[in-house]
């Protein structure tokens, strides 16, 4: 178990330096960044001796390798570099924008999960066959329609409508409400699609059948079962939802004016501010691979199978990764040579 | 094996109660698309305290609809049209909600079908079993998990804690189908339904699951009703025969009378098709072994197979000689399927050589083999998996044919290519209708005689079939073997049969290999295996086989 947690972490660090590298590419390959056009703007006036001297001071005079075998190493140190813009330290800008994005993420997430549950059991479980079908209809909707529309509606709805919650950030938890029922109806929409297709899935399999020949009713049934087995591709799910939160906080935060992760992003792309993007790649690629990494803990703790597998050495990530979750004998598990009774028995 | 006689001692002794479930002129039908369609038809039975009722009968005859029905479970769109079930005299199959649910698991339980899919794979076996408990009594966690532990030693289970904790992929099939058993007869039923309880069970194992219901039943006065494809488990197993043919009960009488003497015209043909009683295996069991050394088809030698660490086949030598049938029985897990892979170059031997039609098999490329593929064809158990959904039989059966002609040609070989697919067809006796059938359309038995078709349209020389029977119903069963049989003779094919049933087996092979664990525990000549077993695993299979009361009329 320890070796499989420490191979998941390596992953976890390669991830890390692959998106690092990866945005570091990008951004050089495209042509300009803030201090050339600092340098270019006719406005400065800059004699093209203050440009090279302005360049020294930011590292940009050496070749593409050198920059980035630099940067490397001093993000090795703990030092993510100066803003371009306004040569503030990346990692303060970052630090004192983190907790708002976090404290609005975590609660995007915690609305997002119950708008999921809620929907995803209401839809598979209704005795009402239209409210089956709109349950079963709202997430595809609300899959597609793009998070500031929604997050415009809100606002117009809940603060200008009804002064239900603030407009602005005025840094009161009620201001938050509106940003995170956004940011949760927006990864609500694959989590309770998946969910549901879960659950239905679930309530197919033969055990199931049995329960209900044992005298079980459908609470007894969802409580002991069904619930469990349909959790763990929602579980992957999450995971993957993580990185929409990311994206979706940049967007939220646009429209409701809140500083944060998602305001700098936009700010340091407006001005091509380079280090801060970089800041901003390695930060949002913490925060998935961190989430990812509990995930794949929190697997092998739900699903036996999958713990038995990591014991024997054979992590199978196909498992993860499949919808419904795969309860007959696979592929794999028929191609298997049975124990003879004797020895599965020891 | 457990005595037969038992039961009726322990019915003598509490009789003469009333019946504790009866059934009474059911019928049940499902909506579709267009109307109700009718699955069972005015059946009629009862079943006494301790009696064990066999329903027998093929796929889609409404056995298991009954079952259902028993136990107010029947699926979407399935509805009692008319009739009652009824339990103690009282009647159950119009109640619903917590009262019918107050009676599943308590006073009916079921034993179901496929023990592998049957149990929670998330959830320890022990609080699976313990459901039972919560829902019918009212023990506390302590007495239910002491009760658990009880029902765990009635299984035949030792460490009954250690059990208790495991999952269900930690245990092998028979030992799930324990579980599924210790939970079924948790809360004292008065009725069993056991729906197919050992299909997808070696035999030993069957015959294990078999004996633990039938003890617990006479130990409880447990009345059974056994569902069952199989005519041999009926009857070995049951005080009862009912035989079903499309919903109907076609007829209704006990074991023993129906063995000897069934009264309805297709309970006859259902127990002439039983493949001890195949007419073809007297007349195979006469053919001498021919003096003269035969010429060997296919020849192994110290064969084995690993697979990254586990051997699948261990130092296995055979010869096959031409135009005979070699068989290879084993249970699952004992490498047949593994050798017959090897002889048709689905994959490479680790040691060994295999030599088919005097080739040596080992040292070939993929390529190299491409020509003996036209010589060795292989037929597998589930022939609709290979067709392609999209062709017709026609492009099914003339795709081998197909892949030897040069690309591009086909417009030159189309005439030629219908014509020999017919004749193929036909040889597999299915009319040139089907040419533009599509596979979805046909029911089992003829889906595996397009496999046959196809196998045979390239006229080869060795055929391997991999278990070509077992997902078939019985009579189509004996027709496919008779096909074979008429087959082998008229184009003098050599056939490599493998199977887990070895009265099938006994039915068609002239010699045989015994495989457990990638080894051959023993091989020789038909009738000398199976009547002078030299390896007690041998004898213990032999043992195994369901449906002695049948062999011997």
């Amino acid at each position: 178990m320890a070796r499989h947690l420490l191979k998941r972490l390596a992953h976890a660090v390669l991830v890390l330096w692959a998106a690092y590298t990866l945005a570091f590419i990008l951004l050089t390959a495209l042509p300009g960044n803030a201090i050339a056009n600092l340098i270019n703007n006719p406005q400065n006036q800059l004699t093209p001796e203050d440009g090279k001297i302005l360049k020294a001071f930011y590292g940009l005079d050496h070749p593409v390798v050198v920059q980035y075998l630099r940067a490397l190493d001093a993000l090795l140190h703990g030092n993510l570099g100066y803003s371009l813009s306004n040569g503030v330290k990346v990692s303060d800008l970052l630090g004192d924008a983190l907790p708002g994005t976090l404290r609005l993420t975590a609660l995007g997430f915690v609305f997002g999960a119950v708008i999921a549950a809620a929907v995803g059991v209401a839809g598979s479980y209704t005795r009402w066959n239209w409210l089956r079908t709109l349950l079963r209809s709202v997430p595809a909707l609300a899959a597609s329609v793009p998070s500031f529309v929604v997050g415009i509606l809100i606002l117009s709805g809940f603060s200008f409508e009804l002064h239900l919650i603030p407009a602005v950030d005025n840094g009161t938890l009620l201001a938050l409400v509106g940003p995170a029922f956004t940011l949760g109806i927006m990864i609500s929409a694959p989590l309770s699609q998946v969910f549901s297709a879960s659950i239905e899935a679930t309530r197919r399999q033969p055990f199931v059948h049995v329960l209900q020949a044992r005298g079980a009713g459908e609470r007894y049934i969802f409580g002991h079962g069904v619930l469990r087995n349909s959790s763990l591709p929602v579980l992957t799910m999450l995971g993957l939802a993580m990185g929409e939160l990311i994206a979706g906080s940049v967007v939220t935060e646009a429209v409701f004016a809140r500083n944060g992760i998602g305001q700098i992003t936009l700010n340091a792309v407006n001005t091509q501010d380079l280090p801060v993007v970089q800041g901003v790649v390695l930060v949002a690629t913490t925060g998935y691979v961190l989430v990812n990494l509990v995930v794949d803990v929190v697997h092998p703790l739900i699903d036996p199978r999958i713990r038995a597998d990591i014991l024997a050495g054979r992590a199978k990530r196909i498992k993860r990764s499949t919808g419904a979750t795969p309860v007959g004998p696979g592929v794999d598990e028929a191609m298997a040579p049975r124990l003879p009774e004797e020895v599965a028995t020891r | 094996m457990s005595s037969h006689a038992a039961p009726r001692a322990a019915r003598d002794a509490t009789s003469p109660p009333g019946p504790v479930l009866a059934v009474d002129g059911l019928s049940v039908g499902y909506r579709t698309g267009h109307g109700t369609k009718t699955a069972v038809r005015n059946v009629s039975f009862e079943l006494g305290p301790g009696q064990v009722l066999a329903l027998v009968g093929e796929s889609g005859s409404g056995k298991s609809t009954i079952g259902h029905a028993i136990l107010g479970l029947l699926p979407v769109g399935g509805r009692v049209l008319s009739g009652a079930v009824r339990y103690q005299g009282r009647t159950i199959s119009d109640l619903s909600g917590d009262r019918l649910r107050a009676l599943r698991g308590r006073a009916i339980s079921l034993i179901p079908q496929d023990p592998t899919v049957s149990l929670d794979p998330v959830r320890r076996v022990g609080p699976q079993v313990e459901d039972a408990l919560r829902l019918h009594t009212s023990l506390d966690t302590e007495a239910r998990r002491a009760r658990v532990h009880e029902l765990f030693e009635l299984v035949g289970f030792h460490h009954v804690e250690r059990r208790y904790r495991q999952f269900p992929h930690e245990l092998s099939g028979g030992m799930r189908q324990r579980v599924l058993i210790a939970a079924a007869v948790a809360a004292e039923p008065d009725v069993i339904v056991a729906d197919e309880p050992t299909s997808g069970l070696d035999a030993t194992v069957q015959a294990q699951v078999l004996d633990l219901i039938d003890d617990l039943r006479r130990r409880s006065g447990t009345a059974v009703l056994l569902i069952t494809h199989d005519l041999g488990v009926a009857a070995d197993r049951s005080d009862l025969v009912g035989v079903l043919r499309d919903g109907r009960l076609a007829e209704l009488a006990p074991t023993a009378s129906f063995v000897r003497n069934p009264r309805d015209e297709y309970s006859r043909h259902l127990l002439d098709n039983v493949p001890s009683r195949l007419s073809f295996t007297r007349d195979r069991a006469g053919r001498a072994p021919s003096e003269r050394p035969e010429e060997p088809a296919v020849e192994v030698t110290n064969l084995s197979k690993h697979y990254g660490g586990h051997t699948a086949v261990d130092d296995v030598s055979f010869t096959v000689p031409r135009g005979r049938t070699f068989s290879i029985v084993g249970e699952s897990g004992s490498g047949k399927s593994t050798t017959a892979r090897v002889l048709t170059g689905l994959t490479r031997p680790t040691a060994g050589q295999v030599s088919v039609l005097g080739t040596q098999l080992g040292a070939l490329s993929t390529k190299a083999f491409r020509p003996l593929r036209r010589d060795v064809q292989i037929v597998f158990q589930n022939p609709y998996a290979s067709f392609d959904p999209r062709f017709d039989v026609l492009s099914v059966v003339e795709e081998p044919l197909r892949s030897f002609q040069p690309a591009g040609s086909s417009r030159r070989h189309r005439r030629e290519n219908r014509d020999r697919v017919a004749a193929a067809l036909e040889a597999a006796s299915l009319p040139a209708s089907f040419l533009h059938r599509h596979p979805r359309e046909l029911s089992g038995g003829q889906r595996q005689r397009v496999a046959i078709a196809r196998a045979l349209v390239l006229e080869p020389k060795v055929v391997v079939l991999d278990e070509p029977i077992s997902a078939l119903d019985v009579s189509v069963q004996a027709q496919i073997l008779e096909l074979l049989v008429t087959l082998q003779s008229e184009l003098g094919l050599t056939y490599v049969f493998i199977s887990h049933d070895l009265a099938v087996v006994r039915a068609i092979s002239d010699r045989v290999a015994v495989m457990r664990r990638g080894r051959i525990v023993e091989q020789g000549d038909i009738a000398q295996v199976f009547e002078r077993p030299a390896s007690p695993y041998t004898a213990e299979l032999l043992g195994a086989i369901a449906g002695r009361r049948l062999a011997h009329r």
